[in-house]
């Protein structure tokens, strides 16, 4: 009771301190706050004219972004969601919490891409990554992947934006064949994480020969540690896309600082972090191109992407088939 | 009986009206909020997953433990307090930390892997609802050794030294002295290592190989995360309180009283040594017993070495809110598992009371974040509190463990001294100044430690609370990991490992320390 | 007086039944049968056990509502009369503060009782590096501390050899005298019964019965007596 009455005190003091610059406070996941991550650069190029506290609070993951806003509900502090990937969209927006951010901007994306709640920011394409000192070969297609004894490790759909990117992926490119990949799938599979960094940490330990990531994975290794053995196998399917997105909140307090940074994400200064920090393409390729090393990632010859209302149609049968064929 | 009846003992009955408003109060919480609810096939298919893990984990452990416990308890030899110390390390370990190390050796590209391959053995997969039991036991295994152990130490050794004396073999001993006992802390054992199983998480998908291996807590976080389904996530927690109540009203039929004598404090000489073959076996289970609960550890430290020259930034910063939140845990822990133990022990309803201190465990500790943030946000902005509420969750998570490690020792000091208190009338904070205290201190300087090492490697609810400013030691390893700086997080668990050891053996020591 | 009404105490399933009153400065010895209730009658006068019939007064109050602590009672169990943890000094201060907060002058009080029994100098020993005998001597010290009007001996003496249980009687039966102190002694030896008490109580087939002048009872002993002597 009286450390909640301190915190209370403390509030206060904090609100006043507050009314002489204005706070913006911006919901995002957990590795964009890091200290490596894109965070405190981008925290530090929009404040040095915004003349306000950018402040970023954090949840999780993705998924864990929209279950936030959703217990916060219309009693946000949150003035700006950054983080939600297109698999969530329509449920956010179903939300009606959001609202609309007017901008017309341009962006690079692979595929035409406007909404007109949520910005885009950054992006890639899902691919399976191996290391090519312990396999010389890929599989080039699911079916050659399936046909084959290698082994891969999956996120779970259930609880990972990657797990459900895959399933969209799936679904994209075989549509009502799905459940048949997923079981021919299911013999490779040596394990299901419930998130990103198990699998990745997992699959870098060897065990093992591919881990569902993005085809920017391997610029990490070449960029920050100089190391060239990973690599994104091509899938002749095409590959999904993992757009993510940036919206507003309509209960926020803060309207035109919202709308400054929203724009702001449009620019090259937040787009040109996004690369080494986030390793991601950038929703707007920066004048001064993409860093040295990504021109020697893959570059796949088609892109894959449900609207946000199909992903949100077929997520829930998706699943069943997902489930049905890996619990055998 | 017309025993004098114990009084009603405020602070005990205050501490499980905090416990039952921190468990059942944030489910009403989440249920308030929640629109309909109901489970899906694939739920109760969690369920039966659920149940069948932590059954088989809980009867390999115990089933394990007790020959550990004896040949430990049987033999003495340099280092035995050590090897006992370090063979807690699993329980010990962060979930993700522990379970790297375990596939270090268990792995596709592990030690054992390693070996089978150069013998020109064909691999084994540690993928699938016996690694999940694996992992398990390798994490339960301490604690059912440590209370199969206390159990052991609990028999007076005047009872060896009868047995010695009329000659009795190690059949007869085990019929007359050590089944008795086993008896009495078997179910409580198997209890406690079924609820940890019962709401495990992250190990059990990892470990599992697929959606088959999906526990309840499992189902709640994605209930929870993905689909904000409150009430289908608040019936899931409801589900799992419901099942550890089954699995704690057995046990309370299955546990017989056990009696603990007192003695002078002189110290005591086992006389049950056996034969050359029970020294060789009791060496080798011994042996066996410290390699699966040693190297996997050793790995995790073998990992994060070449790492230790360049650690991440804020690393130290987050190093110091981690010992900080634990300590502060740990006070908090301990005064509430005191006040109840003693409530327990001495006062009315101790029944209720200690069911009330089980309770954190059959709690989710998802559904708890989740419905304190759902009470906090509409007073006060969540992350604010991201320190003060992980102290206090973790000491309410970490109760139930200190809880069933002061009570054998509570109702020893009872058994033993008690009626002297009495007589001499020493009540309330004197007799804990007295009498409790000094006789407990070795347990509760070892309960201070489990505590204060289980806060630091847990995650609990600091990811749901936490800004960009406040992440503890666990939240930082799990960032690394999210960033592909995969070494630094090696390194960073190191720190998180050695901290949580140091810590333990501080307090542990610390107790003996004072005791003597 | 302490008054024992048609008091009737259970323990389990046991039961014992006791009408009949002793005065200040009365010696008593309990004697029977083992398991025939003797230390269940002792625990009921120190509160331990609370009568389901009947009334316990001293002095004509009734003590029922006193906790074991707070009744003008004094009691020695067979074993663990002293805190293993703590020192003598410590275990003598407890009968003068439960709390332990002892002013110069009680410091001074536990100094002279250890004195009183032949203790002086091991205040600041614990019981673990004591005799038997000595530890004895330091339970009993602490009953002068106390200074309660009633003393009972739960068999305290009994794992002490014949000498120094003797010893032990000779110095209750003086420290008594001095205090004028009732005391209540379980034995189940005649003799210290003979040497110590001036009245006893049969205690067997679940009554404790009248207390009878020693000499009397011995002399004349009713059957339940003679079977527990034996031939």
């Amino acid at each position: 009771m009286r450390s909640s009455m301190f915190a209370a005190g403390f509030c206060a003091v904090a609100t006043m301190a507050a009314a002489e610059t204005p706070v913006l406070t911006v919901l995002t996941y957990d590795s964009f706050v890091t200290d490596w991550g894109p965070g405190p650069a981008v925290e530090k190029a929009f404040e040095a004219d915004c003349a306000c506290d950018l402040r970023f609070t954090t949840a999780g993951d993705g998924a864990a972004l929209l279950a936030r806003v959703q217990m916060e509900g219309a009693g946000s502090d949150t003035d700006v969601v950054l983080g939600l990937d297109t698999n969530l969209t329509a449920a956010a927006a179903a939300t009606g919490l959001f609202a609309p951010h007017g901008l017309t901007g341009a962006n690079t994306l692979p595929v035409p891409f406007a909404d007109p709640l949520f910005l885009p920011f950054d992006w890639g394409w899902f691919a399976f990554v191996y290391d090519r000192t312990r396999l010389a070969t890929p599989p080039a297609s699911f079916g050659a992947l399936a046909a084959s004894d290698l082994t891969i490790i999956i996120q779970d759909p259930r609880s990972s934006t990657p797990g459900l990117g895959l399933m969209m992926w799936v679904e994209a490119a075989y549509g009502a064949r799905a459940p048949e990949i997923w079981a021919a799938l299911a013999d490779n599979i040596v394990t299901v994480t419930p998130g990103w960094s198990e699998a990745y940490g997992l699959f870098l330990e060897g065990e093992a020969d591919m881990v569902l990531s993005y085809t920017t994975s391997p610029a990490y290794h070449l960029i920050a540690e100089g190391d060239d053995t990973k690599a994104a196998a091509p899938f002749a399917e095409g590959h999904y896309l993992q757009v993510e997105v940036a919206g507003k909140l309509a209960a926020t307090d803060q309207p035109a600082l919202a709308d400054r940074f929203l724009a702001f994400i449009g620019t090259d200064a937040f787009q040109s972090l996004i690369p080494t920090t986030n390793w991601m393409y950038p929703a707007v390729t920066p004048a001064s191109g993409l860093p040295d090393g990504f021109d020697r990632l893959i570059i796949p010859a088609t892109s894959l992407l449900l609207s946000a209302d199909e992903a949100a149609k077929l997520r829930p049968g998706a699943l069943d088939a997902w489930r049905a064929a890996l619990a055998r | 009986m017309a025993r004098r009846a114990g009084a009603v003992s405020w602070p005990g009955v205050a501490v499980a009206a905090a416990l039952c408003l921190l468990t059942l109060g944030t489910l009403g919480a989440v249920l308030a909020r929640a629109e309909g609810a109901s489970l899906t096939p694939a739920d109760w298919s969690a369920v039966r997953f659920t149940v069948l893990q932590a059954a088989a984990s809980a009867l390999l452990s115990v089933g394990l433990a007790v020959p550990v416990a004896r040949a430990l308890a049987r033999r003495r030899f340099a280092g035995r307090g050590l090897l006992i110390a370090l063979m807690g390390a699993p329980f010990l370990l962060p979930v993700i930390v522990a379970v790297l190390g375990l596939l270090a050796v268990f792995g596709r590209q592990g030690v054992l892997n390693g070996a089978l391959q150069a013998l020109g053995l064909p691999a084994v997969s540690v993928y699938g609802f016996h690694g999940v039991v694996l992992a398990h036991v390798f994490f339960n295994l301490p604690l059912a050794v440590r209370m199969i152990l206390s159990g052991w130490h609990d028999i007076p050794a005047e009872r060896f030294r009868l047995a010695a004396a009329l000659g009795l073999g190690p059949g007869a001993v085990l019929r007359h002295l050590e089944w008795p006992m086993l008896r009495a802390v078997l179910p409580g054992a198997l209890v406690a290592v079924f609820l940890i199983c019962l709401t495990s998480f992250a190990v059990a998908l990892t470990l599992g190989g697929g959606p088959r291996a999906t526990t309840v807590e499992l189902a709640i976080y994605q209930a929870l995360r993905f689909e904000f389904d409150l009430g289908r996530a608040a019936l899931l927690a409801a589900l799992q309180f419901a099942l550890c109540a089954v699995a704690v009203l057995a046990a309370g039929w299955l546990i017989l009283p056990g009696a603990s004598g007192g003695g002078m404090d002189r110290p005591v000489q086992r006389w049950n040594g056996g034969g050359p073959l029970a020294r060789l076996i009791d060496a080798g289970v011994i042996a066996a017993a410290a390699v699966f609960l040693l190297v996997p550890p050793g790995m995790v430290v073998a990992r994060g070495l070449p790492g230790l020259a360049d650690l991440p930034a804020g690393l130290w910063a987050a190093a110091a809110r981690s010992v900080l939140v634990a300590l502060v845990s740990t006070a908090l822990c301990l005064v509430a598992a005191l006040a109840l133990g003693v409530a327990i022990v001495r006062g009315r309803f101790p029944r209720t009371l200690e069911a009330a201190g089980m309770l954190p465990l059959a709690a989710s500790s998802l559904v708890l974040g989740t419905g304190l943030f759902l009470i906090l946000h509409p007073v006060i902005a969540p992350y604010r509190l991201a320190l003060p509420v992980t102290a206090l969750v973790n000491a309410a998570l970490a109760l139930p463990f200190a809880l069933r490690l002061l009570l054998p020792s509570l109702r020893g000091i009872e058994a033993a001294h008690g009626r002297l208190a009495d007589a001499l009338g020493l009540s309330g904070l004197a007799r804990l100044r007295w009498l409790v205290v000094p006789r407990l201190r070795p347990v509760l300087g070892f309960a201070a430690g489990v505590v204060a090492a289980l806060s630091m490697g847990d995650l609990g609810v600091i990811a749901l609370f936490a800004d960009q400013g406040a992440a503890t030691l666990p939240l930082l390893v799990q960032r690394l990991m999210g960033t592909y700086r995969m070494e630094a997080a090696a390194a960073a668990a190191l720190v998180l490992v050695g901290l949580s050891f140091g810590l333990f053996w501080l307090l542990d020591q610390g107790g003996h320390r004072a005791a003597s | 007086m302490l008054r024992l009404e048609a008091v009737e105490l259970r323990h389990g399933g046991f039961r014992l039944t006791a009408d009949w009153a002793l005065s200040p400065g009365d010696r008593a010895a309990v004697i029977g049968p083992s398991g025939s209730g003797k230390s269940t009658l002792l625990m009921g006068i120190a509160g331990f056990l609370m009568p389901v019939r009947g009334r316990l007064t001293w002095q004509g109050q009734d003590m029922a509502p006193l906790p074991p602590g707070d009744r003008p009672v004094s009691i020695l169990f067979q074993d663990h009369n002293l805190f293993p943890h703590l020192t003598l000094a410590q275990n003598l201060g407890l009968g003068l503060s439960p709390r332990l907060r002892l002013t110069p002058d009680e410091a001074a009080r536990v100094d002279a009782a250890l004195d009183r029994v032949g203790l002086s100098g091991l205040g600041a020993c614990k019981p673990g590096a004591l005799s038997g005998g000595q530890q004895s001597r330091a339970a009993l010290a602490r009953t002068l501390l106390r200074a309660r009007p009633i003393l009972l001996l739960d068999e305290p003496f009994s794992a002490l050899g014949p000498a120094l249980k003797s010893d032990m009687l000779g110095l209750v039966t003086e420290l008594a005298d001095e205090t004028g102190a009732l005391v209540v002694m379980v034995t189940h030896d005649p003799a210290d019964a003979r040497r110590f008490a001036d009245r006893t109580i049969l205690v067997s087939g679940g009554i404790a019965a009248q207390p009878v002048p020693t000499e009397t009872l011995f002399r004349l002993p009713p059957q339940a007596l003679r079977d527990y002597l034996g031939p």
